[in-house]
């Protein structure tokens, strides 16, 4: 029997507009993005030139830092368009895209055969690479590094967020190749955390049950519970999205980054999943999907997503849009006041919690009340499922202080973690933005 | 609404900075923000928020006083009839008479203390917090009810600027503000806070209830005749001689500051905390463990009437249930991880009883053991802190060995 992790802290906030398991119409975009701003770490050197003919592959950008970690474009085209913003800051590179995609051959191979280096030339030339995150920082993984372990987690426990079952059935083929491949690059193991009862089988990998609510199935929480990072030591995390596309270079031979999203939120009209390429613009997933008025537009989920526009692009490691109102035409009378049974709260101050845990709720995107200094104790504890003080740890990435944060647990974490605890805030502080800054800034600091 | 909306808006301009009235920006916010949830969404990191928010987790404090100040106010009028020998006199008439002794009180705390807050958050530019929606509360129902009404607002001033503006206003704090209010009365002006003149009104309030005090009383509170006895035995007594009983303890009906007799209404306002989530049960309950094993510890030797109390009694008595659920509770000044929370609780309650054992000058010791505590609160976080560095410091020299 495999192992089981069970998570205690932590807190499902049931909201309108799920998934349903069905394929919706659509995903056929016109133009296609690479945004270096999803990728952290890195500094873009832009490689192709408006104009240019691009296969699905071919090059787009380089890291200037890494130039062997390549950017490719996900679909064939003519670039037409390298926006850049204030002090020529890179903005994103435009693709408009072939009615018939072409794909740069890069050979099939069979991963058995290959040697670690090899598979990593692989996945760096395909430009599949910036798929592979590295802890400590959040970042693209130095290619330089062998990890101690690489983890995945197929277990998507943020609200309303993709069910991995769902999306890896059919691929099972691509997703185990691309797991193979991950084991050649790492001395330890790959650990590959499921949610509990899922279909989901591997081979080759040390597979760990993994129950409770958000944030368990956070690939954080998995390797805080298996094996928490020492400083020093560098893991690698690829989302299981990420997983089948690396698959799939070495059983096809092609970069293809077709993928599922979930298209969710209480102001869609429909919702279920789409099959898309990665890089296509949100209108081509939820033109026509919306229900009128103002609304907040996110790739990713509520908690850890990206506010985007209609005319944006699917964020690079997205595998869901999520549609909620803004609020901001809301003006609620003495809401402070009221019993706001409509209204989630994970505090008994409102009656909300009589209504029971199986009431979905339609959230807007209001902060609902005023910032303050931290007032409140103990409210991060409750939904943060790792040994690590949160609240001291925030504290600590305020003041900057290095030794500290490090003592106290920085390398272990990404912002995606503190998302809940700013969802609980009552004085509605900015915690990802914090660690965020805290990561970049004490990763200048140590390069 | 839409009315009031419009003319808040309308009238909005005035206040942005070159207005005619910007210098009154933060009041303004202040009402606003009263008046309606602000529509400002979220820029960055997480696109929900919990509904709850300060304003609601303050109001929440407020509601769960509400219990015992009212009794206080009933109490305060009880007190005084008998007092005065006039006990049949109705509810109504008890609780009026109370409640107008009472409300000055209220109006003075919350008109110095907000005063000073909304003249510190227009100076700083920043919005007007709210905590001292709880303070403002907290101050009368801490006081007996003869202190004069001017030493209350001289205090609330002090405490207000010198132990919470100063720090940086709520959330900086390191002690509680409300018990620093206290503690200035105490130890300036400690004829108006202690002895057996001023936790009973004899006199009349507005022309209301004027009569001769009767024949055998006094106003020394239960605890103050347990400080002051000179044999093991002793009997407490209520204003006019009769023996107190465990009923009048939990209902209330005894001599004290004006919110913490009743430890039925207390009981009532620390459910709405618990069951709200506002306050922790860890600081709570362990504030009651800690000033039984402490009154337990004393029944050993047991050689004055103070050290022969029962627990019981020890906690039924004077200020021990109210500050243990109002104000060890308070989450900026108290512990704040959660270990630190047994330990701050659990010192908090053995500290009490050792004052109020030991230092006859003192019957009462929860607000001395508060502040103390409230200075070692982050020694007591930083231990706990520590541990977990330690730990991880361990994990990884292990790792490193392996």
């Amino acid at each position: 029997m495999a192992n089981v992790i069970k998570i205690r802290k932590g807190l499902d906030i049931n909201l309108k507009g799920k998934a349903s398991e069905v394929m919706l119409n659509g995903g056929k975009s016109g133009s296609y993005a690479i945004v270096p701003s999803c990728f952290n770490g890195i500094t873009p050197k832009v490689i192709a030139r408006v104009g240019d003919k691009v296969k699905a592959g071919s090059v787009l950008m380089v890291d200037k830092n890494h130039p062997e970690i390549k950017f490719v474009s996900p679909v064939s085209g003519e670039v037409t368009a390298v926006n850049r913003g204030e002090k020529r800051k890179v903005l994103n590179i435009i693709v408009k895209a072939d009615a018939t995609i072409e794909s740069e051959d890069f050979g099939k191979k069979s991963v058995s055969s290959l040697k670690g280096e090899e598979v990593k030339e692989a996945i760096l030339n395909a430009g599949i690479w910036p798929f592979i995150k590295q802890r400590p920082y959040d970042i693209v993984a130095n290619s330089q590094d062998v990890p101690r372990d690489i983890y995945v987690s197929t277990y998507q426990s943020a609200p309303m967020a993709a069910n991995c079952d769902f999306v890896i059935k059919g691929q099972e083929q691509d997703f185990q190749t691309g797991l193979d491949a991950l084991t050649k690059l790492t001395t330890g193991k790959v650990y590959l955390g499921v949610k509990k009862g899922s279909a989901i089988k591997a081979t080759g990998v040390e597979q760990v049950e993994v129950e409770g609510p958000h944030p368990a199935g956070n690939v954080s929480v998995l390797i805080n519970q298996l094996k928490p990072i020492n400083k020093g030591e560098t893991v690698w995390v690829v989302k299981p999205a990420d997983v089948i596309i690396i698959g799939r270079l070495f059983n096809k031979g092609v970069a293809d980054f077709t993928r599922l999203v979930a298209v969710t939120g209480s102001q869609t009209t429909e919702q279920g999943y789409m099959q898309v390429i990665a890089g296509c613009e949100i209108s081509s997933i939820i033109g026509g999907k919306m229900v009128a008025g103002s609304n907040r537009i996110i790739s990713g989920d509520v908690l850890s997503g990206t506010k985007v526009d209609e005319s944006g692009y699917l964020g690079a490691y997205d595998t869901q849009i999520t549609v909620i109102p803004e609020g901001d035409d809301n003006h609620e009378l003495f809401g402070w006041a009221m019993p706001r049974l409509g209204d989630f709260s994970v505090s008994r101050t409102y009656f909300s919690w009589m209504m029971g845990k199986d009431k979905e709720y339609a959230v807007d995107a209001r902060i609902k009340g005023g910032k303050r200094a931290l007032i409140m104790s103990g409210e991060y504890d409750r939904v943060f499922p790792m040994d690590i003080l949160p609240e001291y740890l925030i504290k600590a990435v305020i003041a900057f202080d290095i030794d500290k944060m490090e003592n106290l647990g920085i390398y272990e974490v990404a912002p995606e973690d503190f998302a809940l605890c700013e969802f609980v805030d009552t004085s509605k502080i900015e915690l990802q933005q914090i660690v965020r800054n805290g990561l970049d800034l004490l990763y200048k600091e140590m390069n | 609404m839409k009315a009031l909306r419009n003319y808040l808006d309308t009238i909005k301009p005035n206040f942005k900075e070159g207005g005619k009235l910007s210098m009154f920006h933060s009041v303004f916010e202040g009402m606003e923000t009263f008046l309606f949830v602000p529509n400002e969404t979220s820029k960055s990191g997480v696109h929900i928020h919990d509904c709850s928010d300060s304003k609601r987790a303050m109001i929440m404090v407020v509601l769960a006083l509400l219990p015992a100040l009212l009794f206080g106010m009933y109490n305060v009028g009880y007190q005084h009839n008998l007092s005065i020998g006039a006990v049949d006199t109705g509810f109504c008439m008890t609780f009026i008479f109370g409640f107008l002794a009472v409300l000055p009180k209220i109006v003075v705390a919350y008109v110095v203390g907000l005063g000073i807050e909304f003249a510190v958050a227009q100076v700083k530019g920043h919005e007007i917090q709210e905590g001292f929606l709880v303070s403002g509360i907290l101050i009368p129902m801490i006081v007996p009810i003869d202190t004069p009404l001017w030493m209350i607002a001289v205090a609330t001033a002090f405490a207000v600027i010198f132990a919470k503006e100063v720090f940086g206003g709520t959330g900086y704090n390191v002690f509680n503000v409300a018990l620093i209010t206290r503690a200035v009365l105490f130890f300036g002006y400690p004829a108006a806070m202690s002895g057996d003149k001023v936790f009973v009104r004899t006199g009349d309030t507005f022309g209301l209830g004027a009569g001769q005090v009767v024949d055998g009383f006094s106003g020394a509170t239960p605890l103050a005749q347990i400080a002051t006895a000179t044999t093991t035995d002793t009997q407490m007594v209520n204003i006019i001689g009769d023996p107190v009983t465990m009923m009048d303890m939990f209902i209330g009906l005894i001599p004290g500051s004006i919110g913490e007799t009743s430890k039925l209404a207390i009981l009532i306002g620390a459910a709405i905390l618990l069951i709200s989530g506002v306050a922790s049960w860890k600081t709570m309950i362990s504030v009651f463990i800690g000033g039984a094993f402490m009154t337990a510890v004393f029944n050993l030797f047991g050689t004055t009437a103070a050290m022969c109390m029962t627990p019981l009694d020890q906690l039924m008595l004077g200020g021990f249930a109210f500050g243990a659920v109002f104000m060890a509770t308070d989450p900026v000044t108290s512990a704040r991880t959660e270990t630190g929370k047994y330990i701050y609780g659990f010192l908090v309650g053995t500290m009490t009883i050792i004052i109020r054992v030991l230092n006859p000058g003192y019957p009462e010791g929860m607000m001395l053991a508060i502040l103390l505590l409230n200075v070692f609160a982050p020694l007591i976080d930083y231990y706990v802190v520590d541990a977990n560095i330690n730990r991880r410091i361990k994990r990884a020299v292990k790792s490193t060995n392996a």
